[in-house]
């Protein structure tokens, strides 16, 4: 690939990146928002966080399948309690992975 | 008017040291993942001006990895372009959540903003803006400083990324780790963990049975719908 392929295809790719994150923002700003959009957009925070982390732990991305043994969801458990406990952000990141990675050792002896 | 300009270095100071704060696990995650990009993209025959461009240009994570693998497997570059627009629709959503935040702000700052959505610093300034107490300059500084430490790990990995080893200290869990502390943070209520919990249930059988991206927009979308809708029941059944 040369100079001028790889200005066409990142700046293709940026501007399909930046116009779906801009766009709504741009204009929805400027708008009075109905009620009813406001209440279904107060549930997209956690609709789509549960969507994002839910078939990484449930299911094996190599095939697609259904999986109830990953050490990912193992360890999300503890994690999960951590962060109800606590709700601490940074802790709980950091608890996460310290149990993954314990779980990483445990698993390969 | 001294006095007057010291106060707003200071407030300026405590923003980016505030936004920065918020930043820290996104960029603990992005550390990781942009070193594995790194040097996959090397491993691909892309030079690190070319990873530097991709990630300043893009910055989009999972984009730039399929962007990775295709250029691998001699894709056109049109299908890499339509396959990243595929991938970043859900940012649509985020945008237009961020959208009630941020209502009236001018359109510049809103252009400069929206180039820093992920779905790492949504989820990270939407429970800090549903707080309250939260201000738009220290949501662009958890963006852009976001970007820059995906832009030096991305760059890092494809110069020295071998030489780390994989799956140190546990830290492919950070953005995992992430996200479910920050999934903790929006069950504010029943009709939260009703609709996460709809998500979880759509997106496994979505992810399961159509290949693609779309479980994330499509789960998402059926899920708020429903919660919504079971909301709206229960409050006119009252």
């Amino acid at each position: 690939m040369t100079f001028s392929d790889y200005i066409f295809l990142f700046g293709g790719m940026g501007l399909v990146t930046y116009l779906p994150r801009a766009l709504p923002l741009l204009y929805l700003t400027h708008k009075q928002l109905p009620q009813w959009l406001i209440d279904w957009l107060s549930l997209i925070p956690v609709a789509i966080l549960s969507a994002l982390l839910a078939p990484s732990l449930f299911a094996d991305a190599v095939d697609r399948s259904f999986s109830l043994g990953k050490p990912e969801l193992i360890v999300a458990i503890p994690t999960l309690i951590f962060a109800l406990k606590t709700r601490s952000l940074g802790g709980t990141v950091l608890v996460g992975m310290l149990l993954y990675w314990l779980a990483g050792l445990l698993l390969n002896t | 008017m001294d006095q007057q300009e010291i106060n707003i270095k200071l407030s300026a100071a405590d923003i980016l040291r505030q936004g920065a704060k918020a930043a820290w696990p996104i960029g603990l995650g992005y550390i990781p993942i942009g070193l594995a990009l790194g040097v996959l993209a090397q491993q691909a025959g892309l030079p690190w001006w070319a990873v530097a461009m991709m990630s300043t240009m893009v910055f989009a994570g999972s984009a730039q990895f399929i962007c990775v693998a295709m250029l691998a497997a001699g894709a056109s570059i049109p299908a890499i372009i339509l396959t990243t627009l595929v991938v970043n629709l859900r940012h649509t959503l985020m945008s237009s959540a961020l959208a009630v935040y941020l209502a009236g702000v001018n359109r510049k700052f809103l252009a400069l903003f929206s180039y820093g959505i992920t779905d790492e610093s949504f989820a990270v300034n939407m429970t800090r803006f549903k707080n309250g107490q939260w201000d738009r300059w220290q949501a662009l500084v958890v963006n852009h400083s976001s970007n820059l430490v995906w832009v030096v790990a991305t760059v890092t990995g494809s110069l020295v990324g071998q030489l780390v080893p994989q799956g140190a200290f546990g830290v492919d869990y950070a953005l995992t780790g992430m996200f479910i502390c920050l999934l903790v943070f929006q069950l504010n209520g029943r009709i939260y963990i009703i609709t996460g919990l709809l998500a979880a249930l759509i997106s496994v059988g979505w992810y399961l049975l159509i290949p693609g991206d779309s479980y994330i927009v499509g789960a998402s979308v059926c899920a708020a719908t429903l919660g919504y809708l079971l909301k709206r029941r229960y409050r006119s059944s009252k």
